[in-house]
């Protein structure tokens, strides 16, 4: 599902130069949940942006899906993140502006309509991460969890192959990451390709496979 | 989409409602200003009562004579024989009309003195200009044939004049410098801004000292040539100068040797516009380097103000642009969720500025500061400014998207 080959990161200040990822070969299957740990800057997230297409590797390849983006271009990336690929990120990103039901919405303005109206089906994503009750409040009138399950409805709601998630209990206590990460797991359950960083072993069990960085080499 | 975008808008400008403050201060301000100007430059130049044919008419306002060397030029009105012989016997226009230029007289009610304009015309203006009779009727050519004393009044001078406002003053007499005329007609009066019909009274040519028996080229008078159709305007202006071309040259006038003659017939916007430039080459340039500079400090700088204003707003906006570039929106998308975003905002500045220029308006036109001012929004001044804020909608959301666009969606998210 995703197959990263000789990926290389760089970064430059004038400084100094940090290589964030050193020659990493990965490969995810279908409905594969991959956890991937290490210590903090060792490149943990550089690495999922560079999976999720957000951010640019300075060398290698990446394939989502058997399409390799090296030679895509704006708008060819940013349909391949819309049809493909769900975000989770670690500080929620909602826009406070809109209402719960209006973020979750997001993915679907960027696709041609299909038939049903946009606010079913981000409904049917705010149901199944169980906030139907909450559509009308704004991000700022929620918990921390509840934020978090709205973002993994707007992940969800546009129904993609991949979930990218960056420490998605991160901000959370205990017993919200455990109800975030059972929802994972149900996704993961329902076909859903799931990536995550994790800094905690626990949840980390809970997924198939375990990557360990350091240093922006891959150790496991 | 749209009203994805709109209530985005929306949230944004309460959320700052100190940068929503300046931002809609500077457009409304700007356009308000903008607007006030169209509307006088309309007032000044359009076509307004009483000259409402001004778009078919020629203006025979100026004579202007050179002499050989070009050192010096004389120039001004010209005299009712001159007007009789060269432009009320022309063949293309359907009506001529000649008039002098205001001239001051004193009137006296009791002892108070009133300072007065007056105008000597011919029978023809009446046809000409459009005036409103508020009561009686203008003169004909068997008043002028006649030399009877009769004038036509303004309701302004009306009721100066004559205390009692009730009762009609046809017949009365008025006393204008120790002469008696019999009121024959009120009309409501033009501006003071119109020079060409603007006066408080309205004497027949034939009436005392309006020296339309002088001799020469010049003196008091002007015209206007008025056309059946507007097309007609280019042989009207032809004809009137292949008879002026045939005045033997050179002449004196006055003591003064010219070897140049020239009496422009132009539409009154031309004119207007003319006076104000005819100063030579370099003043036009100081007149055009002058208004460029002030169309730059209403335009530009409040442009360049906002443009900057909306690059910090939309940069602050990172975290939003980056959750909507990884679910999908291209950049060109964003683009124009930034542009609509600008146009609303500015058409609600816009509104505003609508709003603003009515009051300023009103008060102009009430105010008396102008008698008989009316200043209008019209349509075209309207259009004007929806064109000037969708170009300041444009420029003020492409920049920041422009800028916002090149950051890579993983630093867009940091931020
Ligand atoms: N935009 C950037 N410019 C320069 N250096 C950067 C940039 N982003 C990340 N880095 C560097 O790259 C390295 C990897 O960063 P990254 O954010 O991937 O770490 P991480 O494993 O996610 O850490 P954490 O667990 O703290 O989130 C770090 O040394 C960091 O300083
Ligand atoms: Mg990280």
């Amino acid at each position: 599902m995703i197959h990263l080959q000789n990926i290389e990161k760089v970064y430059r200040t004038s400084t100094i130069e940090t290589l964030a990822l050193n020659n990493i070969n990965l490969n995810i299957r279908k409905g594969e949940f991959v956890s991937i740990m290490g210590p903090s800057g060792c490149g943990k997230s550089t690495l999922l942006n560079v999976m999720g297409l957000l951010d640019e590797p300075s060398k290698g390849t990446v394939e989502i899906d058997g399409q390799a983006v090296t030679q895509y271009r704006d708008k060819e990336l940013a349909q391949l993140r819309n049809q493909k690929i769900g975000f989770i990120f670690q500080s929620f990103h909602l826009i406070n502006d809109l209402s719960v039901l209006d973020n979750v919405e997001i993915p679907l303005l960027y696709r041609s309509a299909n038939g049903r109206p946009r606010q079913e089906y981000a409904k049917d994503a705010l149901m199944k991460v169980g906030l139907s009750n909450r559509m009308k409040h704004f991000p700022k009138q929620l918990s921390g969890g509840q934020k978090q399950r709205v973002a993994i409805a707007r992940a969800i709601v546009g129904n993609p192959d991949i979930i990218l998630a960056d420490e998605p209990t991160g901000n959370l206590d205990s017993a919200m990451g455990n109800e975030i990460m059972n929802i994972l797991q149900q996704l993961n359950n329902d076909g859903a390709t799931i990536v995550m960083v994790t800094h905690d072993e626990q949840m980390a069990k809970r997924t198939h496979r375990l990557v360990r960085l350091f240093d922006g080499t891959q150790v496991l | 989409m749209l009203t994805n975008y709109i209530k985005i808008a929306w949230k944004v400008l309460l959320r700052h409602p100190f940068y929503t403050f300046i931002t809609l201060f500077g457009i409304s301000l700007t356009l308000t200003v903008l607007m006030v100007l169209t509307s006088f430059l309309d007032h000044l130049v359009g076509t307004h009562y009483p000259e409402m044919k001004r778009d078919r008419s020629l203006y025979l306002m100026l004579m202007v004579q050179r002499d050989s060397a070009h050192t010096g030029r004389s120039s001004g009105p010209m005299s009712f024989k001159f007007l009789t012989n060269y432009a009320k016997t022309l063949k293309t226009p359907e009506r001529v009309t000649i008039f002098s230029a205001f001239n001051s007289s004193n009137a006296y009610v009791g002892s108070q003195k009133i300072k007065l304009k007056t105008k000597f015309t011919d029978a023809d203006f009446w046809q000409v200009m459009d005036f409103k009779f508020l009561e009686g009727k203008p003169y004909n050519e068997q008043n002028i044939a006649n030399g009877d004393y009769v004038v036509v009044i303004t309701d302004d001078f009306r009721k100066q004049y004559f205390s009692d406002a009730t009762e009609s003053v046809i017949g009365k007499d008025v006393d204008i410098e120790n002469i008696h005329y019999k009121v024959i007609g009120v009309v409501k009066g033009s501006p003071v801004t119109r020079p060409v019909t603007c006066a408080d009274v309205y004497f027949p040519y034939t009436a005392p000292k309006s020296n339309y028996q002088r001799d020469g080229m010049r003196g008091g008078f002007m015209s206007i040539l008025l056309a059946r159709d507007k097309s007609d305007l280019p042989a009207i202006n032809e004809e009137f100068q292949s008879r002026i071309s045939q005045i033997p040259l050179p002449g004196v006038e006055n003591g003064y040797k010219y070897t140049t003659l020239e009496v422009k017939s132009e539409p009154y916007a031309e004119n207007f516009i003319g006076q104000i430039i005819d100063g030579g080459p370099g003043l036009k340039a100081i007149l055009f380097g002058v208004i460029g500079f002030i169309l730059f400090m209403l335009l530009g700088l409040p442009a360049i103000n906002l443009v900057n204003v909306n690059v910090s707003r939309i940069m602050e906006r990172g975290s939003e642009i980056g959750v909507r570039k990884a679910f999908g929106a291209p950049v060109r998308t964003l683009v124009w969720q930034f542009i609509i975003e600008n146009i609303f905002i500015t058409f609600i500045g816009g509104a505003i500025a609508l709003l603003l220029t009515s009051i300023v308006i009103y008060f102009i036109n009430s105010s008396g500061w102008i008698a008989y001012a009316d200043l209008t929004i019209n349509l075209s001044v309207f259009l004007i400014s929806i064109l000037v804020c969708l170009i300041f909608g444009f420029l003020s959301g492409v920049l920041p998207a422009l800028r916002m666009s090149k950051l890579t969606i993983a630093e867009a998210l940091k931020s």
